[in-house]
Parts: structure tokens; C-alpha cells; sequence
């Protein structure tokens, strides 16, 4: 069946990936039919241009800011939280933040993990290292946990499953749950509510991801619909939360517009269903909620992206998908052919300095650079001149000392050769008018085949006459004593 | 050296010789679009959260109790989660004495963990306080303590908010305001905008997703 696109499948590069995609028309109606809907939600949410952009420069200010006190407001909200009961661990890698969530759930002889929505969660594939050591760890968002249960990855950072229809599902909870085949999108998910309500109260531990860590008063802030998230946070006897160390935002207000902003963009709600907001653990005389809180504050590559001014604009991000839902080419190619954690426009632009520009050299130029997504990004990341940057990283020789994490790796000889043949070309006169000659007389001898251009096009022929040659000559039979006639 | 010193000190280095950015937070962007005349904020609360299928009644104060009961009624529910150590729950025993009503009161006054099966699966419905209302998004702010837990708001599949009229707000900024939030954060402080929803599956929204499938808002006119 060519409607599964398990990742194990799929071809190992972005080209070969995105050919398959687009021949998919199951994948792709999926998506055109997904982004159009969000498009125009997120458009109707915004009603008023002033108060959007009002809105999207104040979000900006607020990122930037926390982004030029990073180290500090960090410092503060460890200290705040610690006060608050919370354990803060540091984690450089994703190797060092699984080995800390490993330990929190070895020490409490744990067994079994329910995990609400975390993109960071997915960078250090928790789930996979934790079935390694005998843990389950089961995904309790819809979406995260059909994608989980089809052995696939998320294909949208808000909407996991977005690349499935309810019929898809369906057999999907067929084959795996043994429940009765329904196309009736209520009754699925009544299934999943069932199936996961058990695991929630079974959990030995919680892990959720954090939208906003409010410094001023040790807060972690979690957006969401379903209730998951908050049943993964109240429900277990410890939850540990996990997210990186730019989500850090100094004071409470600061939220209120990042959230309105977050929750318009992504989905168009004017605000999700919750709003869950955990400054500790249980409390002695309270009777729920887990009696330990932890949180895991991790790196991968960000520090490396905060080193460079421009680059660290990619840190401001609150993680919405409003980039990839108005990205021609996410639409057309859909979230699995970045082969990544992150997708799409944001995807292209804070990979390379998790994974290294070597791993995704095709990143940067998968883009039209049509700038849908610098206009829509709520805190004003300029998304199609990071990706330019990028491409010029992403060339860069090693003598050049590329800024980005394995720059260079498209660095070609040959090429750069013809680009050094090409700038003296049109740079002296002399040379420049011999090849104009020799072109205009030779062209019948240009290749048939010139690289992957003409695996779909002819093959480009110069004309007999240059547009030089053919001004000159319009202008002087035009040139009337009568100027305009 | 420890990651917790790597990180810190790679952010230190990146950021020498920068100052901080200033904080000129403009507070009309977050107020001025979401203020309403006192009479207009019940509509617009009403109307914000009737379109995410929340239940919207509006009574005298003194008349809550009966009302939750005959919501009960309606629905055939035999039992009700409340917290007794609040006002509200001593009220509603009262009231539930002395009309001598069927459905069976729990108490939430035992450690989830003595009775956790009961909780998730036995129970059908909660009444629960909040502190106030949203107007700008249609939301309730409930501050759960020892009395009144937090999994009262998420577990039982109806759940039941008191919400007073005199303590619905403009917007979230005037209300964290007003109440001087950063003072102090409660364990768990919650924003409830509508019963638990999905649209995980070819976007088609269905409500019940791991919450509560049905939220009723009482409000209640209190001057």
C-alpha cells in the first residue's frame, strides 16, 4: 500500500524523498487539504492587520530580549524553580538529557511513561532510547500517539498525524488495537480516549514538553486541547518536563501575548482549551498533582546558533507551524521528506545546528524563498534571509571557516571554478565581448545534456544575435531626428 | 566542568560586550483590542465559549445547587465529585440534605492515591470554584489548592464551574493584574477555554478527547 509512508521506507536523501512524496496524491491531498483549512483559520483569527502586527513586533521584542539575558534569565528561573521544589538538570546533548530521564525513572523503579506532545522529546528520540532499557514510553496526544503506534515519526510540529485520513487510521487501529473498523472520526477517538486513560493512571512518570519557562516566578507554561498534556503532569506520581533552553521568557506578562500570538497562529483558536501553568511539585497537605517535579533544560546546537548574531534569531521561535502551513513547498512535499525532527521553513533553519549542515545539505535550497513564512512568523523571524545565509554557509570553502555546523558541505571545486570563470567573464570588457562572439557563432555547439536541467527541460541554445547587438541596432534605425514619432 | 557551566558560559561569551535589550512592554497591545462595557463581557464570555461547545447557564447566586442537581438529573449521573473544606461544597451538601437528592456526593478529601481506579473510571461528574472569567477568550482561571485538587477539572467526563459574574475580566493581562499572579503561583494554575477537544485526525474536531467531554459554566449573578 502506497499510502503509509513509514520512515524506515523512505529514500535517504531530501530529493529522492520529495520524488516519492509527490507522486504520493493520497500524502499530497492530505496536506493541500490540512494547510489550506490552517491558512485560512490563522487568517481569520487576525482580523484586524494593526493589532497582528502590533502583536507579531511585541512577541519579537519579548524573544529578543530574553534572548540578549539568556544566560541570566536562566540562572534565575533554575533558582526560582529550585525554590519552588523543581530539580533542574543541564543537559548538553540529547545523549546527557536521556541518561537524566532514565536515571529520574530508574530511581523510582519505573516501568511505564506517558509523554504529552514534546518536539524536544522527539529531538532525542526519548521513546526509542527508553524502549531500549525496557521502559514503555507511550505518546498520549492524539495525533502523537497514532503516529507512534504506525512505527512513523510526526509529520507536522502541531499536527503529528496531519499526513493521515480517518480511513488510515482506522485500519490502523484495527490491525494494532483489535477494535472494529469505523470511519467515524468520534468513535476513533473515543478508542484512543479508552486505550490512554488507562496508561495515564498506570504511569509511573509524566513527560511533557514546556511552550514558555517564566524566570520571575519559576512557571512552566503548557498550551493544549486534548487534556493530555495535563493528565501527564497531574496524573503520575513524578513528572519531568523537557525543553530547550531558549523557551526561557522573564516575566509572567511577557505571556500573554506570545501565547495569544501562539495559539492564533498554529490553529487559529483565539486561545487552546488549556492553559496549564506548574510552578512545583505537590504540595505537603495538597492531594494530587506528582510529588516530583523535574525539568530538563537542553542544548543540542543552540548555543551553537546563539554564538552568531544573526543565526540566533532562529532561538526566537515558539514552535506554532505557521511557517510550514503556508510553505508551498511543506505543502507539496510533505513533513517526512525532511527526514528531521523539525519540518518545513523553521525546520531548514534550526537543524543545521542540531544535526550539522552535512546531514541536511539540502535544507537551505529546498525553498522558493517566496518569504510566506518570514510574513507570518508571530515573533518576526526572517526566515528567507536565514535561509540565504545558510546557503551561502552551506558553500562556504574550508579556508572561509564556515559559522555554521558542518558548513560547507555542498563547498564544491568544479564549482566554484565556473563561478570564477563566470565573474572574470563579465567582468572585462575584452573577454566578455570574445565569448559574446564566439557564443552568438558557436551555440549549435553547446551540450545536449547539461546536468539535472535537462532531465525535464531542453537544453538552453544562445541566440545568433546578443541583446547587446540587437539594442545597438534598434536604437540607431529608431533614432529619428523627431525623438518619439 | 558541568553541561550546566558549558551552556552558561558558551551563552556568556556569545553575548560579551552586548548590553540587554531594553523592556518597553506596551500593555495597550494586550488590553486595548480586549476591553469590553460590563454588561457586553458576559456576552462575548457566552458566546466564545458556546462556540466550543460549553454549556452556558445564568442564574441568581442561591440558585446553583439546584441547578447542578437537575443537570445531574438530566443526564441520569449518579454521582458528583465536590470539595467539601470550600464554600461551594459546603453549600452544595447543604443543599443536597435538605432536598434529599439521589446522585451520591465524593468527597475529594483522600490522596488520589487511595482511590485513583474510583477517580478515573467511577466518577461522572464535578462541580468545581474558579477564579474568575476571560471575556477576550471565552476562558476560566480556576487556582486549585488542598481543598479542591487539581484532577477534579480534568478527570470526571462532566465537569461543572461555578464562574461569578462580578469576577469576569477584560482580558488575561488585566486579570493577572488585578490579582497580582506574580506574587505568588499556586502549584498548578489553569486557563479552561471549553471541554477537552481534539482535531488530530483530518482536522475534524471532536470533543471528549482526554478531558472532560462536557463543560457547564453557571454564572452566577452576584450584584
Amino acid at each position: 500500500m502506497n499510502q503509509r509512508i513509514p520512515v524506515t521506507e523512505l529514500s535517504d536523501t531530501f530529493r529522492g524523498r520529495a520524488k516519492e512524496a509527490l507522486a504520493d496524491d493520497q500524502l499530497r491531498t492530505n496536506f493541500r487539504v490540512a494547510m489550506d483549512s490552517l491558512m485560512q483559520k490563522r487568517a481569520d483569527a487576525f482580523p484586524d492587520e494593526e493589532e497582528r502586527e502590533g502583536l507579531r513586533e511585541l512577541g519579537n521584542r519579548i524573544k529578543a530580549r530574553a534572548l540578549s539575558r539568556l544566560p541570566d534569565l536562566l540562572e534565575q528561573l533554575e533558582a526560582k524553580l529550585t525554590e519552588n521544589g523543581v530539580n533542574v538538570h543541564w543537559a548538553e546533548t540529547t545523549a546527557e538529557a536521556n541518561r537524566i530521564v532514565h536515571s529520574i525513572i530508574e530511581s523510582k523503579q519505573g516501568s511505564q511513561v506517558v509523554k504529552g506532545k514534546s518536539m524536544v522529546s522527539e529531538e532525542m528520540e526519548m521513546n526509542d532510547y527508553l524502549a531500549e532499557r525496557d521502559i514503555e514510553c507511550l505518546e498520549s496526544d492524539m495525533g502523537e500517539y497514532i503516529v507512534q503506534l504506525d512505527g512513523e515519526k510526526p509529520s507536522h510540529i502541531i499536527m503529528p498525524a496531519i499526513h493521515k485520513n480517518r480511513y488510515q487510521v482506522s485500519k490502523l487501529f484495527h490491525n494494532k488495537l483489535g477494535v472494529e473498523e469505523t470511519d467515524d472520526v468520534n468513535k476513533l477517538i473515543r478508542i484512543g480516549r479508552e486505550t490512554l486513560r488507562q496508561k495515564f493512571m498506570e504511569a509511573d512518570v509524566g513527560v511533557s514538553g514546556v511552550n514558555f519557562a517564566i524566570a520571575e516566578t519559576g512557571t512552566l507554561l503548557l498550551v493544549e486541547n486534548e487534556g493530555n498534556g495535563r493528565m501527564s503532569t497531574t496524573a503520575p506520581p513524578v513528572h519531568v518536563a523537557v525543553t530547550g533552553i531558549e523557551k526561557v521568557v522573564e516575566n509572567l506578562r511577557d505571556v500573554v501575548p506570545l501565547v495569544s500570538l501562539l495559539t492564533r497562529s498554529a490553529l487559529g483558536q483565539p486561545i487552546t482549551t488549556y492553559v496549564n501553568m506548574i510552578s512545583g511539585p505537590r504540595k505537603p497537605d495538597e492531594l494530587d498533582g506528582p510529588e516530583e517535579v523535574h525539568l530538563v533544560l537542553l542544548d543540542n546546537g543552540r548555543t551553537g546558533a546563539f554564538a552568531d548574531a544573526q543565526m540566533r534569531q532562529t532561538l526566537n521561535c515558539i514552535r506554532c507551524g505557521a511557517c510550514m502551513n503556508h510553505c508551498p513547498v511543506y505543502t507539496r512535499v510533505g513533513g517526512h521528506t525532511y527526514g528531521e525532527v523539525y519540518p518545513g521553513p523553521i525546520g531548514k533553519i534550526v537543524t543545521p545546528h542540531m544535526v550539522g549542515l552535512k546531514q541536511v545539505p539540502d535544507h537551505p535550497s529546498a525553498s522558493s524563498l517566496c518569504g510566506a513564512c518570514g510574513e507570518v512568523c508571530p515573533v518576526k523571524i526572517p526566515i528567507p534571509e536565514l535561509l540565504q545565509r545558510l546557503r551561502q554557509e552551506n558553500v562556504k570553502s574550508p579556508d572561509e571557516q564556515p559559522k555554521v555546523k558542518d558548513g560547507g558541505a555542498k563547498y564544491s571545486v568544479k564549482e566554484r571554478a565556473v563561478w570564477r570563470f563566470w565573474a572574470s567573464l563579465n567582468t572585462r570588457p575584452g573577454l566578455y565581448r570574445a565569448f559574446l562572439w564566439a557564443a552568438t557563432r558557436f551555440g549549435k555547439l553547446t551540450p545536449k545534456k547539461v546536468g539535472p536541467w535537462t532531465d525535464n527541460h531542453t537544453a538552453p541554445v544562445p541566440a545568433r544575435r546578443s541583446l547587446h547587438d540587437l539594442a545597438r541596432q534598434h536604437l540607431t534605425t529608431n533614432e529619428n531626428p523627431g525623438g518619439r514619432s | 566542568m558541568s553541561a550546566r557551566d558549558n551552556i552558561l558560559n558558551k551563552l556568556r561569551g556569545s553575548l560579551a560586550g552586548t548590553t540587554p535589550r531594553p523592556d518597553p512592554f506596551d500593555e495597550t497591545l494586550v488590553t486595548r483590542p480586549w476591553q469590553y462595557a460590563p454588561e457586553d463581557r458576559i456576552t462575548r464570555l457566552r458566546s466564545l465559549m458556546e462556540a466550543v461547545q460549553t454549556e452556558v447557564h445564568q442564574l441568581p447566586a442561591a440558585q446553583w445547587p439546584e441547578k447542578v442537581l437537575a443537570l445531574l438529573q438530566e443526564r441520569g449521573l449518579d454521582n458528583l465529585l465536590y470539595a467539601p473544606g470550600t464554600e461551594h461544597g459546603q453549600a452544595l451538601a447543604g443543599y443536597w440534605q435538605q432536598a434529599g437528592a439521589k446522585p451520591e456526593l465524593l468527597a475529594y478529601e483522600r490522596p488520589v492515591e487511595e482511590w485513583k481506579d474510583e477517580l478515573f473510571w467511577q466518577v461522572q461528574a464535578s462541580v468545581t470554584g474558579t477564579i474568575g472569567g476571560i471575556a477576550a477568550t471565552g476562558s476560566l482561571a480556576l487556582w486549585p489548592d488542598r481543598h479542591e485538587p487539581r484532577l477534579m477539572s480534568l478527570l470526571p467526563p462532566l465537569h461543572i464551574a461555578l464562574l461569578k459574574a462580578s469576577e469576569i475580566e477584560d482580558n488575561l493581562y488585566s486579570m493577572m493584574q488585578k490579582q497580582n499572579w506574580s506574587a505568588g503561583m499556586p502549584t498548578n494554575l489553569l486557563l479552561v477555554s471549553g471541554p477537552s477537544k481534539t482535531a488530530d485526525i483530518e482536522q475534524v474536531l471532536a470533543y471528549g478527547a482526554h478531558g472532560p467531554k462536557e463543560l457547564v459554566v453557571l454564572i452566577l449573578e452576584d450584584r
